[in-house]
């Protein structure tokens, strides 16, 4: 049985008069990377701070790694590594105080620490800085640092609230990979508005927008749900017309697609097919039936950006959706 | 009380590696020095330190904003106040290890002072009673001006904000008694109990009265709980 380290039903976070997060509920599984979608004001921040116990929700309930949050938040907070989105740090400190000061907070042992402190600053590729003042550290190693920060306890769980902000490029391939990687041993929640980042790093999304969660799931099955279909895209060596008429003829197949020339003799077409029915082994029985060389086959990875802007744009398709 | 004293050590060495602990040690030593010499060269100088003792809490109406206004506004500018509290930390963790900071920092400032206890002890015999008492109350009343501080930066992330609200509390808490022989009844009644300086005196005189103890340490507590409430309404809010 899978175990849940991030339970989150009903929050809802007003403040003052503003309803700022709306009955959102979702769950990240252990070893899940999930990344929490949405627009500016969609209520990414305000739900990851209530998930780091930063701040109480107006209603709902937050468990993180089966502690509820309001009745054991202390303890919730232990289990938890955070890296808010501005990135604070203590300027008049070195990257060893800094590490050294937040591994006592969290009532890490001497030796322990000393461990912790070295393979943080060897994973962040922080050695050359260990001893610069923060203040004086470019912006990419000031998420290096406030990634080393995060996970510097072993927190079972990490919330990053969009931890490539605001760093060039380069930095931002390098705190992907180092995001990565930090997923293969720990549940990481992570907050972006950049959709090519949730594409490749996170295995579900959770797409937010005005508070109110949109949809949740990986962003195919979230594309065809709202679709009601699913693409396949198929390659194969054989006369166009002939060839889409089998396509045609497979069942469960909606719609083929005109097709386009790829080389000589081959053409590509983009099948519609009915949701959740895996069409590819029938494609590649039919194929072979009538003879026809089939040379690709794969279900088309969908635009996360055109999902977005269709759940953020266009007409909500509800929780659970 | 463990994480307490690990915030209080981190803001102690941050202080004291800022150069703003030794100007502001260096301003407090000149400007009580200048009193106390003063005392002494009187035609017939008293071997005590009542005419410092008094000045020495008008430095601390100035020191205590100074110290405390950063210590919880720049935290909440910074942003740093999000990673505290997102630790397993409590609140009035936070707020007594700030407080114990302080207390350090306004022990490091008075300490130099007792240079002028040492040269009374050298050129005459003074009696150390109420000197110890006027130590006692200077402690008790920086701690209370320090708690007060530590509230009004807790309430704001302007440092600026936070320094000058302090300095006008202290100030309205200092002119007090003074105010108080301007009204009658009731208002002078309340004036005269919550000023500072009127709970203050006796400990320059030499005589530690209870009241006077209980005043200044329900005042620190009261702060004290008012920042921490302070902080608490960061998470209702």
């Amino acid at each position: 049985m899978t175990e849940r380290m991030i339970e989150v039903e009903g929050l809802t976070k007003f403040y003052g008069d503003y309803l700022a997060v709306n009955g959102v509920s979702f769950s990240v599984e252990k070893g899940e990377t999930v990344g929490l979608l949405g627009t500016n004001g969609s209520g990414k921040t305000t739900t990851m701070r209530v998930l780091t116990g930063y701040m109480p929700p107006s209603s709902g309930t937050v468990r993180i790694a089966g502690h509820d949050l309001a009745a054991g938040s202390l303890e919730a907070r232990k289990h938890t590594g955070y890296l808010p989105e501005s990135v604070p740090l203590y300027g008049d400190m070195t990257v060893a105080a800094s590490l050294r000061f937040f591994g006592q907070v969290h009532s890490m042992g001497r030796e322990r620490l000393a461990s912790s402190i070295d393979r943080v600053i060897d994973t962040f590729g922080l050695a050359e800085y260990r001893d610069t003042i923060v203040g004086k550290l470019s912006k990419g190693y000031r998420q290096r640092l406030g990634l080393a920060l995060a996970v510097l306890h072993e927190p079972e769980v990490l919330v990053l609230d969009e931890p490539t902000v605001s760093i060039d490029p380069v930095q931002v391939v390098d705190a992907r990979d180092l995001i990565r990687r930090l997923g293969e041993d720990h549940t990481v929640l992570l907050s972006t508005h950049q959709l090519a980042e949730a594409s490749s790093l996170c295995e579900r999304v959770v797409i937010l927008h005005e508070g109110a969660l949109v949809a949740e799931g990986h962003p195919d099955e979230i594309a065809e749900r709202l679709h009601g279909a699913q693409r396949v895209s198929v390659e194969a060596r054989g006369p166009a017309e002939r060839t889409g008429a089998v396509l045609a003829a497979v069942p469960g197949v909606s719609a083929v697609g005109a097709s386009a020339l790829v080389e000589d003799g081959v053409y590509a077409f983009e099948v519609t097919a009915a949701l959740r029915a895996d069409v590819r082994e029938s494609i590649a029985r039919a194929m072979s039936d009538a003879g026809i060389g089939l040379r690709g086959l794969a279900r088309s990875s969908v635009d996360l950006e055109e999902v977005f802007l269709q759940l953020t744009r266009g007409k909500p398709e509800g929780p659970g959706a | 009380m463990r994480n307490a004293a690990l915030l209080a050590w981190k803001e102690i060495r941050s202080y004291y590696g800022s150069p703003m602990a030794y100007v502001v040690s260096a301003a407090f030593l000149a400007l009580t020095g200048q009193f106390f010499v003063s005392g002494i060269a009187e035609l017939l100088p008293e071997a005590s330190l009542r005419d410092v003792f008094t000045p020495m809490t008008f430095a601390l109406i100035l020191w205590a904003p100074i110290v405390s206004m950063r210590l919880l506004a720049e935290e909440q500018k910074l942003g740093t106040l999000e990673l505290l509290l997102t630790a397993p930390l409590r609140d009035w963790e936070i707020v007594i290890g700030k407080f114990c900071a302080l207390v350090a920092m306004l022990l490091g400032i008075i300490a130099p002072t007792l240079v002028y206890v040492a040269l009374l002890y050298w050129h005459a015999s003074p009696d150390g009673g109420p000197m110890l008492t006027g130590y006692l109350g200077l402690l008790l009343y920086g701690s209370a001006a320090a708690a007060l501080g530590l509230f009004t930066s807790s309430l704001t992330g302007n440092q600026i904000v936070a320094g000058v609200t302090a300095a006008v509390a202290l100030l309205f808490l200092t002119l007090a008694s003074e105010a108080s022989d301007l009204v009658s009844g009731l208002p002078s009644t309340l004036l005269a109990g919550v000023s500072l300086p009127a709970h203050y005196t006796a400990f320059v005189a030499g005589v530690i009265e209870v009241r006077n103890v209980v005043y200044f340490i329900t005042f620190i507590a009261l702060f004290l709980f008012l920042t921490t409430l302070s902080l608490e309404s960061r998470r209702w809010r």
